[in-house]
């Protein structure tokens, strides 16, 4: 009983957004994974991973703790370089680019990769050096400049109207659903072509959360949003298409609402339905 | 066991028995706290013994006469009493002595005189008389008996010199300061001018020994006049000077001490006069800030023993700055390349558990290597390149306060390291991973986030760096330190900042002054008001660093979230 119900839920919350919004993406790839393994040290974490991810859409990486779905997500701007004892093969192609390659940018590429993470980073800097910080860093010191920027990525990230009058305020002063839009104001100030976000609502409370899953509607116009959640009505509300990932291995990657309504793998269904994970 | 509680009765049965204290904690709340109790009595113990010694220093104590049975009669502040040791006796801690100040050490031979109590006739504390601070020999005590000024008596009569002295007084201060000024200032420059012009003779003798046919005459004249001419101001100066000194030793105070005998002082050298017995509340007060100011501002007197201790408080705050200028820098590169961008692997553990034991080595070993290292190889070789015309004078190739001061970054950087790794540790790995998801660098994550986020922790070793090194003596004492150095290492003369000179140290003062000094038992004060002195400064730099460590904490205080 209690199953049948959340999958219904899922699916009706999951049915007013398809309704929405019928032709997610520009059915262009954005990035292309190929045989991807990762092992940290001997821990072999993941398997043979190829998938591709589409372009101005929003892609959910779903499954149960340690399933490696956080780590596939911070491979895609290589921010697995910073933990040692990290090997990993296979290709990762951003635009046709294997951002892995030896002569890669890893600065370069996290640049067109922008990242929001599970818990609100906000740098102990004012709202308004928080946004700019990219293009601080990226070298931008024309003030018109990083005046638009920042008013242009605080109004993307839905949180113009409630800071505009305070943006030399520290960051860490706003609420927690407010530093995360920060965070994502940030990540997009540099204008990424890809927005990831790991678990960016698992902190914050419900009214905090809806803000920031209506954002993913608007963001999605302009950037290709990869999302990992644990929260399975998120997935079912925010993305286009799911991946269900079980230990490190890619199950199942189909369009939302047929991932949903009709899994193809037994396994998925008993994750979805909530028989595990 | 049938009074226990049913509840629980297998939980007691097998619990050892306990006193009541022990099980509740309250016994434990009671040991830890009477060991922190133990310490804090320890330390307000040592700083009450040494505040209380040291200020009441500069208290004008009354002055007593007394009488002795033999009839010899002495003039004093009684400085301590305490019984005679006279070990095996029955009267064994029953007599006691009188320690008495009595000064005068140009007609005694002595400062200080033991007179035991059944010795004495009478004690009384006459009115008119002084205590007379001089240049020489310490203090003067007697009574005012003559004013002379150019062989003329000006007044006669204890009352009448007292009003009559004052004007004298405040003119021989006057004079001090004039004559100061033309021998420190004037002819200090003077000296310098010559002293660069012959270097620059030198340089020209160097210079031709290199090349034999270089014509040198038209600078080596230009160079002798200008000698010539600093020669004839000199002369100048000399005279205007002994002119200076001429006119104002004309006037005589005639002092009677207690004993009868008359000693005639130039107005000139006196530096501070009162009468104790005399003063009210408000004068004894006077008296006490104007010796308090002459302590912190002024220069030492009497091998250390009277007079100020400024040079000293200004070598210990500029070294100590110096050393932080070195040490923060050089641990804080060292912290970050362990932490943030060496290999963390057996290696890096090595040269931790390295740092660390350095900060364990004996102080005097980094004074020796200060000495081998800085002051004869480096100092040496800065000599044989820039300094040739000096040699064989050395300008850098002795102990100096640069060399001193690096000597304590060496000995304070390890605390600096270990405080700023530390530091770096505890910055949040989800702030570095903001910063390198927005395209940052490692270096630009590191320059805008995480050192100011490890700012307040990097300070916190500053403060212990700094509290380390103004307290330490032994290196010094073999790097640059001297017992008295009166041209401080900064002044108005190029290159202004003179690094390649001595100083003083109040910790080295403390020393000198107590265990080195002819007069030991008068300078004793001076030991404590100096220790007090160096505390306080410690304190200072202390507070000073505490306070810009609390805003930065406040302006980078991580998420609260």
């Amino acid at each position: 009983m209690a199953e049948a119900e959340t999958l219904d839920q899922g699916l009706r919350i999951k049915t007013e957004v398809r309704a929405s919004d019928p032709h997610a993406g520009t059915g262009q790839v954005a990035i292309e994974l190929r045989e991807v393994n990762l092992s940290y040290g001997d821990n072999h974490v993941l398997h043979n991973i190829s998938m591709d991810i589409g372009e101005k859409m929003v892609t959910a990486f779903i499954g149960p703790s340690g399933c490696g779905k956080s780590t596939l997500l911070r491979c895609l701007n290589r921010m697995n370089d910073l933990i040692d004892n990290t090997t990993i093969t296979g290709s990762i192609r951003v635009k046709g680019a294997d951002i892995y390659a030896p002569k890669a940018d890893v600065i370069e590429v996290r640049r067109r990769i922008g990242m929001v993470f599970q818990k609100s980073n906000p740098f102990p800097k004012s709202i308004y050096e928080n946004v700019v910080y990219g293009l601080r860093i990226a070298g931008v010191k024309d003030k018109p400049v990083l005046d638009e920027a920042a008013e242009q990525s605080l109004r993307a990230a839905a949180l113009w109207d409630e800071v505009k009058d305070r943006l030399d305020e520290s960051g860490l002063s706003l609420s927690g659903g407010q530093q995360q839009r920060l965070c994502i104001a940030r990540a997009i100030a540099v204008e990424p072509e890809i927005v990831l976000m790991d678990e960016p609502c698992s902190a914050l409370d419900p009214i905090a959360t809806v803000k920031i899953e209506e954002l993913m509607y608007g963001l999605k116009e302009h950037y290709t949003i990869v999302i990992v959640t644990h929260n399975l009505q998120q997935a079912a509300r925010v993305s286009d298409k799911t991946a269900f990932f079980w230990l490190g291995r890619l199950v199942e990657y189909e369009p939302t609402s047929a991932m949903f309504t009709n899994p193809r793998e037994k396994l998925t269904e008993d994750y979805i339905t909530g028989r595990f994970g | 066991m049938s009074t226990v509680t049913a509840e629980t009765p297998s939980a007691d049965a097998t619990r050892p028995k306990l006193g009541r204290p022990v099980r509740t904690g309250d016994g434990w709340v009671w040991f830890t706290g009477s060991a922190l109790g133990l310490c804090l009595l320890m330390i307000s113990g040592l700083i009450g013994v040494v505040l209380v010694n040291g200020l009441g220093f500069f208290w004008p104590q009354p002055l007593v006469k007394v009488t002795l049975k033999d009839g010899s009669v002495f003039l004093g502040q009684v400085v301590g009493r305490e019984p005679i040791p006279q070990p095996g006796t029955p009267e064994h801690n029953k007599r006691h002595r009188l320690q008495l100040k009595v000064g005068n050490r140009d007609l005694l031979g002595f400062d200080f005189k033991w007179i035991d109590d059944d010795q004495i006739v009478s004690q009384d504390q006459p009115p008119d008389v002084a205590y007379v601070e001089r240049r020489e020999y310490g203090p003067l005590l007697g009574t005012p008996a003559r004013l002379t000024d150019a062989g003329r008596v000006v007044a006669e009569g204890s009352e009448q010199v007292w009003v009559a002295v004052k004007p004298y007084l405040a003119r021989a201060h006057r004079d001090r300061k004039a004559q100061r000024r033309i021998e420190r200032e004037e002819i200090g420059e003077i000296n310098y001018r010559i002293e660069q012009a012959r270097l620059g003779l030198r340089r020209l003798e160097l210079e031709q020994a290199r090349r034999p046919g270089a014509d040198v005459a038209a600078r080596r004249a230009e160079l002798e006049r200008r000698i010539a001419e600093q020669q004839e101001r000199y002369r100048v100066k000399q005279e205007e000077l002994q002119k200076l000194v001429e006119a104002t030793s004309q006037s005589f105070l005639v002092v009677r001490t207690a004993d009868g005998q008359e000693k005639e002082l130039r107005t000139l050298d006196i530096f501070r006069a009162f009468r104790p017995n005399r003063l009210t509340v408000w004068g004894r007060l006077r008296v006490y800030g104007s010796r308090l100011l002459e302590f912190v501002t002024g220069d030492p007197r009497e091998s250390n023993t009277e007079g100020g201790i400024f040079p000293a408080i200004f070598g210990t705050v500029m070294m100590v700055f110096l050393m932080s200028l070195f040490a923060v820098p050089f641990g804080v590169l060292a912290a970050l390349y362990l932490r943030e961008y060496a290999r963390q692997g057996a290696l890096v553990r090595i040269v931790r558990i390295a740092v660390n034991n350095l900060a364990g080595v004996p102080s005097i070993v980094f004074g020796v290597f200060g000495l081998g290292f800085f002051v004869y190889v480096v100092g040496g070789a800065v000599d044989r390149t820039l300094y040739r015309e000096a040699l064989p004078t050395p300008t850098f190739g002795t102990g100096g306060i640069l060399w001193a001061s690096l000597t304590l970054a060496l000995l304070t950087v390890p605390v600096v390291i270990v405080a700023a790794e530390e530091a770096l540790a505890a910055v949040p790995r989800s702030m570095r991973e903001a910063s390198l998801a927005a395209g940052a660098t490692k270096w630009q994550t590191i320059q805008r986030v995480v050192l100011p986020a490890a700012a307040p922790g990097i300070l916190t070793g500053l403060i212990l760096a700094m509290a380390r090194g103004a307290g330490e003596v032994a290196p010094l004492m073999i790097t640059g330190v001297v017992k008295l150095a009166p041209d401080l290492p900064l002044d108005r003369f190029f290159p202004f900042l003179h690094l390649d000179r001595k100083f003083m140290h109040l910790g080295f003062h403390i020393y000198d002054v107590g265990f080195q000094s002819p007069n030991v038992e008068a300078a004793k004060p001076m030991v404590y008001t100096t220790t007090i002195l160096l505390l306080a400064i410690v304190v200072l730099l202390n507070l000073t660093a505490i306070i810009v460590r609390n805003r930065l904490r406040r302006k980078y205080q991580t998420s609260a979230f």
